[in-house]
């Protein structure tokens, strides 16, 4: 009787710990299978891809002929409207994250901006595309520029500016603030030599990821009308008389990486989808290269203070 | 004493200003509420609610309009149940292994990479979706047809993997150790503490994680445009074309749009009920988080 139980619970046990090896192997597979599958349809698109990838490929206009098409007006206007999206995001996140963790009281007006914010972070980029539309295209009439374009980025990618600031100046213990006050500074002394030098890091990760996603973003800007054929650069910023700076380029007709892509995958033809595969190989490159740059900020600022 | 002055009137000034900043946060989702609604409104009353609901074709830009919602609606539903098919029990299975199984090194070295994964720009997706996944697909289905719902699903919902999984690892964690030790203590093995004990503690978050997920999926654009086809159908086909709320969007603004014609007309109307059905699950899944917050402290 006794040797029956015995050998009764002996099975459970040996079952149970056999499923969990088995339950291990499962959860190995599962987080291999997806990054294998995702690899392999990296390797697929390189393989297309690649052989475009000549310097002609980045230096010619868009073409009808598939062979002599380039991606010069994307990528010059990609950075172009990245680089308004940072003047616009950057500055009014971090100042908003500070204002709500050193600021803010905790009343119901920091109370209804929080929820405003959480709720913005969850709204399809597409709606903020067709928002942008109305107002800055047709409003405010600044037609598909590069500025209405890097506009409607800015306002995209603003509630990851700000989650990430908040987060990286949560991590600043409270004494930091309590001496810099013992000291008699004012509370504006206190963020601008204590509290966003050493959240610094913590920011830059969140600006980095977010201009990632701006540069990969295609939809909103498909709704306020870039288009892709694009046969000439932004007028250069910097001119040889004087005023010798220009902003004409701000209201220049534009095209980015992403819309290219996407331009190229719709047609029918197979020789544009290697160039389409080619683009997205830089396009993916450009992603990767800044979020491996934004893990790298957080490893070592991560090292550099230890309260 | 003037010093004194000047410095209080600085310090007033920049948090003024900060607070002008955080405040235009607000006037962003005002502006979107805004526009939509008046671009929206002349729609309404051209075209009645009745109609709007029941009707089950969507063909705004044809002589003969219709105007179904439900066409666009059922595309959506579609393609974001084959999604949440595959996120949910991919990105819950990714969560228990790196949060009861895998070690502190090898958390150390997935985490980054789930997060690049997240970081691929979706008309990459897109491209995979079409081009890559539904000719293997077709060689599985033969009468799969070239823009299909279901790869743009399938591929959708590996893109949503990482997002599942990272916000219900969060959750899981959040579960105290001593709930952990006191289950394996009685006896019971790895597998039974994660799914009896672990799971059920963290059930809140993991649902705000499936809530959040549907949210991100009804949301999602590039995939669906490229690789669904633009044929509005009501019906719950995956083997063939459907069209997606924000698909019509892309489709729609991509030839000219002058200002207060149909067409402008119509991809406001899709934008909030897309807004609607977003904004719900967001809110939804917010509530859940919340609460479970509250209850781990």
């Amino acid at each position: 009787m006794a040797d029956k139980t015995n050998a009764r619970v002996l099975q459970q046990i040996r079952f149970l710990k056999a499923q969990d090896v088995v339950f291990f192997f499962v959860g190995l597979i599962v987080l291999c299978g997806a990054f294998l599958i995702l690899i392999t349809l990296i390797l697929d698109m390189a393989q297309t891809g690649i052989p475009r990838l000549n310097q002609e490929f980045f230096f010619n206009f868009p073409s009808r002929f598939a062979a002599r098409a380039g991606i010069y007006a994307a990528w010059v206007g990609s950075l172009c409207v990245v680089l308004v999206t940072a003047l616009l995001a950057i500055p009014l996140g971090v100042a908003t994250g500070v204002y709500l963790e050193e600021y803010a009281s905790k009343g119901w007006i920091s109370r209804i901006i929080e929820l405003n914010i959480l709720n913005l972070a969850g709204v399809p980029s597409i709606i903020y595309g067709i928002m942008a539309l109305s107002l800055f295209v047709y409003q405010f009439g600044l037609k598909q520029s590069i500025l209405t374009a890097g506009m409607t980025l800015g306002l995209l990618i603003l509630p990851i500016i700000i989650v990430t600031t908040r987060e990286a100046i949560r991590t600043i213990p409270n004494h930091i603030r309590e001496a810099s006050y013992a000291l008699g500074a004012t509370k504006w002394q206190t963020v601008s030599n204590h509290i966003l030098p050493y959240s610094f890091g913590g920011i830059m990760t969140g600006v980095v990821i977010a201009l990632s996603r701006a540069i990969g973003e295609t939809a909103p800007l498909l709704a306020v009308g870039a288009v892709a054929f694009i046969a000439f650069l932004p007028t250069p910023p910097v001119m040889t008389e004087a005023p010798f700076v220009s902003f004409q380029w701000l209201m220049d007709s534009y095209t980015v990486l992403p819309i290219q892509m996407f331009n190229w995958i719709s047609r029918p033809q197979e020789e544009f989808h290697v160039n389409a595969a080619a683009a997205g190989i830089v396009l993916l490159t450009m992603t990767l290269v800044l979020n491996t740059l934004a893990i790298l900020i957080r490893y070592r600022f991560r090292k550099k203070y230890k309260w | 004493m003037k010093y004194k002055l000047k410095r209080q009137l600085t310090e007033k000034l920049i948090e003024l200003l900060l607070f002008l900043a955080a405040a235009s946060s607000v006037l962003i989702t005002f502006f979107i509420v805004y526009t939509l609604v008046t671009e929206a409104f002349p729609f309404f009353k051209e075209v009645g609610l009745r109609d709007f609901l029941f009707e089950t074709e969507w063909t705004p830009l044809f002589e003969n309009a219709k105007y179904g919602i439900a066409a666009l609606v059922s595309g959506t539903l579609l393609t974001t149940t084959i999604a949440l098919c595959v996120a949910l029990p991919f990105g819950v299975i990714t969560a228990v292994f790196l949060s009861e199984y895998a070690s502190a090194r090898v958390r150390e070295f997935t985490k980054p990479l789930l997060e690049l994964l997240a970081a691929v720009p979706t008309v990459v997706y897109g491209y995979f979706a079409m081009l890559l996944v539904t000719p293997f697909l077709q060689k599985i289905f033969p009468d799969l047809s070239g823009f299909n719902a279901l790869s743009a699903g399938l591929v959708m919902g590996i893109m949503i993997v990482p997002y599942v999984s990272s916000l219900s690892e969060d959750a899981m964690r959040a579960v105290p150790l001593s709930l952990r030790e006191g289950s394996l203590a009685l006896g019971a093995s790895k597998f039974q503490t994660s799914f009896r004990v672990v799971i059920p503690s963290a059930f809140s978050g993991i649902a705000s994680a499936f809530v959040l997920a549907i949210s991100r999926a009804v949301g999602e654009t590039m995939v669906v445009a490229i690789a669904a086809g633009l044929e509005p159908k009501f019906g719950f086909n995956p083997f063939g074309p459907t069209e997606t709320l924000t698909a019509y969007i892309v489709q729609v603004s991509q030839g000219d749009l002058p200002q207060g014609s149909v067409g402008y007309r119509t991809i406001y109307v899709c934008g909030i009920v897309l807004l609607l059905f977003t904004l719900t699950f967001n809110i939804i899944g917010q509530t859940i988080r919340h609460r479970m917050e509250k209850k781990v402290k």
